[in-house]
């Protein structure tokens, strides 16, 4: 070594190494890109063509592309209560979730001791059987025949005739239970990572326990609730399932209605309208909301 | 090996190295040699640039311009894992997911050395974590992990070890223990030490040699006594310890001295002393060595006296008491007397008059902010 | 710069805990709390105990809907006795570890070249791994059907295109999951790696890898769960081939055969099982990721 020559390095070399870098950047990132750009990008871009098409053509006879933006006013006319009953079963639905989740988080991120990761995975746990089948096995559970409704009858909340399946309460009782593990995980994260110092420090300057929940505590785990919305909300808005299962076509979401324009009606124009209004109205609620809750490092 | 012992022969020298970060220049044209076997300490407040010339020797930073050599060898551009220099990482770095003892093999086996698991507990042993070897970083205490930090990077006998703020984690007791036992490794096993801190109590306990940084230049380097009783800036003459810094005009010279005029009243300083060319200069003196009096009971002739204090604030620290003496032209200095107990201490309002031996005092540029290099007291440890 | 954050963590050290105050007021409000927890747990559990009860049903006849009549053993021996019931299993595993690898594979790069490169156009990147998961099921769903029949795919719709679908809406949560594990990885340690004379490959396979593994597990993990669990998207994917939720979907109209609840409870241990296991096992092997 003492024998290598004092001469300087080129600094092309160390130049030539930091754009091999970035290109090794660029290298890791395209193939998913690609992936993203290929199977979501390009075919919402589609989307969008396919929903200025001629309502009159067919899926046999093939569409002919006359900018009808008619499509979206029809699409709204037709469907409106259906967006509204959407969003507002999401939005109820979301609101439960996080009313339960938020004891369950709270309980396993600072009560729950050594079983921490036991309790964890209990909260997974159910979610490892099929989606299906525990809308399936709620469906019985809130069948007319069933204990619920029966305990209701009894202690008359319900009337004798009264039922639960086939209501909105169902579909919404579905909702709240399919995405639980989307609210609570996100929300046990972020309640995990708050010190428990900061607690503590709380109930030493604000006397009441709840009001040192209200300002510490709660606004610490606020990327827990920002992130557990969107993740229930989002999918509650075009779920199609639980409205399906546990609810009548009088409980229908706009899922529903594209899923049969889609794939029933073969009548893609209308679906695709639809599928764009449901996507726009979405993107720019989750906007509006994360910039109001001010955390937009969510990705 | 071989190689790495034949580089513990040579001298770290940085040549004109700069680093920029866009505009910011974080290092400025630095040109200095370590010598070999030194404990070397780069002392700087935060962003002066210390951490940056640390990260530019271990080749995790390069540089905008300049070179770095270790003998003759030019390693300014070489890969980190190319360079016979280890790092003692700031809040030590350790693998979580290895056990201690994987954690201070691990350079060996990247180089392929044979016996390394002799070595290893061989190391194990000297940093005093022999029966810790199986255990993961998370479970040892503060101390240890610093320890394991430390063999980790020495048990690949590097040429220069660079230490990044090394004990900045721990709490003030250990801080003391770790700075001695560093030393004494240090001694024990002749390998050239570089130190960046911003404690300069840390950097004066353990180096033979200070760098004082300071906006990414080098303001003074010395022992730690030179830098202490002679600074040549404000910055450090603050920045080490505590200074009063007087107003004072030069009137002349007279036999190795240099007269002042301070506010009407004569001082003088040595001549050797003085870093000062204008007209006006920073007149120096450290608390410690001012000598505080009733007034008008002492006249020495010998020394500098300054008439006129009157005592503002007491404060009793168990070794030495501090006092504020406010001099007539409003500037308030700082008086440290030990607590020898052969006098009573003053009290607010006494009248005295301040003494110092002239070559206790340091003459500094008028140009110079007098505030430099001060620290805001919650930075003071 | 450094000199400050020691002085942070110095800082933060010095502070004493505060002294414990517990007012008797507080008792219930901890054990409340509590109390809710496990009330919500056992709410999440009930459905779990009637898929269960279900696999031991025994439907009397046809027209039956999904409930309990009288007890039998026998279908927990009879899983695949209706017809196409295993065939679905088998796709769904198929489709679920070949998109679960694909989407794991891109996603973990994705996430590499994000937290570790700088490049121009990130934050389009950041968007488009973003819009995926702000995007109802049931778009995604028809535009990519929409797209592969303009393409004269419908033809061959069946395990590429279900696969294709699956990677496709999996990736964003991967980036996601292992974006976060990598952020909070300390850049300090692969430094400290090529400080000890580990070259960029070495301190990958020995550093950065393990310590980003837990990341990239749970993100598989998390697609597996996706993909396997998907009927929206395989509904308008799929084409003939039929999926386990396709076939439990189709089952309303066969009055649901209880074998399907056993297909259901023994996905359930199976994978209870399986974390617990793999819990037990982390536990006894170190305690360093605490």
């Amino acid at each position: 070594m003492s024998a290598a020559p004092p001469s300087p390095a080129p600094r092309a070399a160390v130049d030539g190494e930091t754009s091999r870098r970035r290109g090794l950047g660029w290298l890791l990132l395209v193939p998913g890109m690609l992936w993203l750009a290929v199977f979501f990008l390009f075919p919402t871009i589609q989307l969008f063509f396919t929903s200025l098409y001629d309502p009159s053509g067919s899926y046999e006879q093939g569409y002919t592309m006359t900018w009808h933006v008619m499509n979206y006013v029809d699409a709204v006319t037709d469907t409106w209560n259906l967006f509204v009953r959407s969003f507002a079963y999401a939005g109820i639905a979301t609101v439960v979730c996080l009313a339960l989740s938020y004891p369950l988080a709270y309980a396993i991120a600072f009560k729950a001791g050594r079983w921490k990761n036991f309790l964890l995975v209990l909260v997974i746990a159910p979610f490892f059987t099929s989606f299906l089948l525990r809308t399936l096995a709620w469906r019985t559970i809130l069948s007319d025949q069933g204990p619920v409704t029966s305990f209701l009858q009894t202690i008359a909340v319900l009337p004798d005739d009264g039922r639960l399946l086939a209501t909105p309460v169902a579909v919404i009782a579905g909702l709240v239970y399919n995405f639980m593990p989307f609210m609570t995980l996100p929300l046990y994260a972020s309640l995990d990572k708050v010190d428990h110092r900061l607690i503590e420090a709380a109930g030493d300057l604000y006397s009441s326990p709840i009001a040192g929940f209200r300002r510490v505590t709660f606004p610490l785990s606020l990327p827990g609730v920002v992130s557990g919305t969107l993740l229930t909300f989002i999918p509650a808005c075009g779920d199609y399932i639980n409205a399906e299962l546990l609810g009548t076509p009088k409980q229908y979401m706009v899922g529903n209605r594209i899923q049969s324009a889609f794939l029933t009606e073969h009548n893609y124009p209308l679906a695709a309208s639809l599928s764009l209004i449901l996507m726009a109205v979405v993107v720019v609620m989750v906007v509006l909301y994360i910039r109001r809750a001010g955390t937009e490092d969510l990705v | 090996m071989a190689e790495n012992e034949a580089d513990a022969g040579k001298d770290l020298r940085l040549e004109r190295l700069t680093k920029r970060f866009g505009d910011f220049v974080a290092v400025d044209d630095l040109t200095l040699t370590v010598p070999r076997g030194s404990f070397f300490a780069l002392l700087g407040p935060s962003g002066c640039g210390k951490t940056t010339t640390l990260r530019m020797v271990a080749g995790l930073e390069d540089p905008s311009a300049g070179r770095v050599l270790i003998g003759d060898q030019d390693i300014t551009h070489l890969r980190p894992y190319k360079r016979p220099v280890n790092t003692v990482f700031q809040s030590y770095a350790l693998f979580p997911h290895l056990s201690i003892f994987e954690n201070v093999a691990f350079g060996l086996r990247r180089r392929g050395v044979k016996d390394y698991q002799q070595k290893t507990r061989d190391m194990l042993e000297l940093v005093q974590l022999g029966p810790y070897g199986d255990r993961k970083p998370a479970q040892l205490s503060g101390g240890q992990q610093q320890r394991v930090a430390l063999g980790r990077a020495l048990i690949n006998e590097p040429g220069v070890l660079l230490l990044d703020e090394p004990l900045g984690a721990l709490d003030l007791k250990l801080r003391r223990q770790m700075q001695i036992e560093l030393k004494r490794i240090q001694t024990e096993i002749d390998v050239t030490f570089v130190h960046v801190t911003h404690d300069q109590e840390e950097a004066m306990t353990m180096a033979d040699t200070i760098a004082v940084m300071n906006h990414g230049v080098i303001e003074q380097m010395g022992a730690p006594a030179d830098l202490y009783e002679n600074p040549v800036t404000t910055f450090v003459a603050n920045f080490l310890g505590q200074s009063n810094l007087i107003k004072t005009n030069v009137i002349g010279t007279s036999g190795g001295e240099i007269v002042l005029d301070c506010h009407g009243q004569k001082l003088a300083v040595a001549a050797a002393r003085s870093h000062a060319d204008g007209r006006s200069a920073w007149l120096g003196v450290r608390p410690e060595k001012i000598y505080a009096s009733v007034a008008g009971v002492e006249d020495r002739t010998d020394a500098d006296v300054l008439t006129g204090g009157r005592v503002t604030d007491v404060s009793f620290i168990g070794v030495s008491t501090q006092y504020l003496v406010a001099m007539p032209w409003g500037q308030e200095l700082m008086v440290f007397e030990q607590n020898t107990g052969s006098r009573p201490s003053f009290r607010n309002g006494d009248e005295v008059d301040l003494m110092w031996a002239p070559d206790h005092a340091f003459l500094l540029d008028a140009d110079q902010d007098a505030h430099a290099g001060m620290m805001r007291p919650e930075d003071r440890e | 710069m450094t000199g400050s954050l020691a002085s942070r963590e110095r800082a933060t050290a010095a502070v004493p805990p505060p002294p414990a105050r517990r007012p008797a007021g507080r008792w219930l409000a901890d054990h409340l709390v509590l109390l809710l927890g496990i009330l919500v747990l056992v709410y999440m559990f009930v459905p779990i105990g009637y898929i269960f009860a279900l696999s031991f049903n025994q439907p009397s006849g046809r027209g039956a809907t999904a409930e309990f009549e009288s007890f039998t053993w026998s279908n927990w021996g009879s899983v695949c006795e209706p017809e196409g019931l295993c065939e679905s299993l088998k796709l769904s595993f198929a489709v679920s570890l070949t998109a679960t690898v694909l989407a794991t594979l891109l996603g973990t790069l994705m996430a590499f070249a994000l937290v570790r490169h700088s490049f121009r156009g990130r934050s389009a990147s950041n968007l488009l791994i973003f819009l995926p998961m702000a995007t109802p099921e049931v778009v995604m769903g028809s535009s990519l059907l929409a797209m592969f029949v303009s393409l004269g795919f419908d033809g061959v719709l069946g395990f590429v295109t279900i696969v294709i679908a699956h990677v496709m809406f999996c990736l964003s949560f991967v980036v996601v999951t292992v974006k976060a594990r990598l952020v909070g990885m300390d850049a300090r340690l692969e430094q400290a790696a090529m400080d000890l004379y580990a070259n960029e490959w070495q301190t990958f396979r020995l550093v950065t890898l393990p310590l980003a593994m837990p990341g990239i597990v749970a993100a598989a993990l998390l697609s597996f769960t996706l993909s396997f669990d998907d009927f929206i998207v395989t509904n308008f994917t799929a084409g003939q081939s039929v999926t386990f939720p396709l076939y439990v979907y189709g089952a309303k109209l066969k009055d649901f055969p209880p074998q399907l609840f056993v297909v259901g409870s023994a996905m359930f241990l199976v994978s209870f099982a399986v974390v617990i296991a793999a819990e037990l096992w982390r536990r006894r092997r170190s305690t360093w990721s605490r």
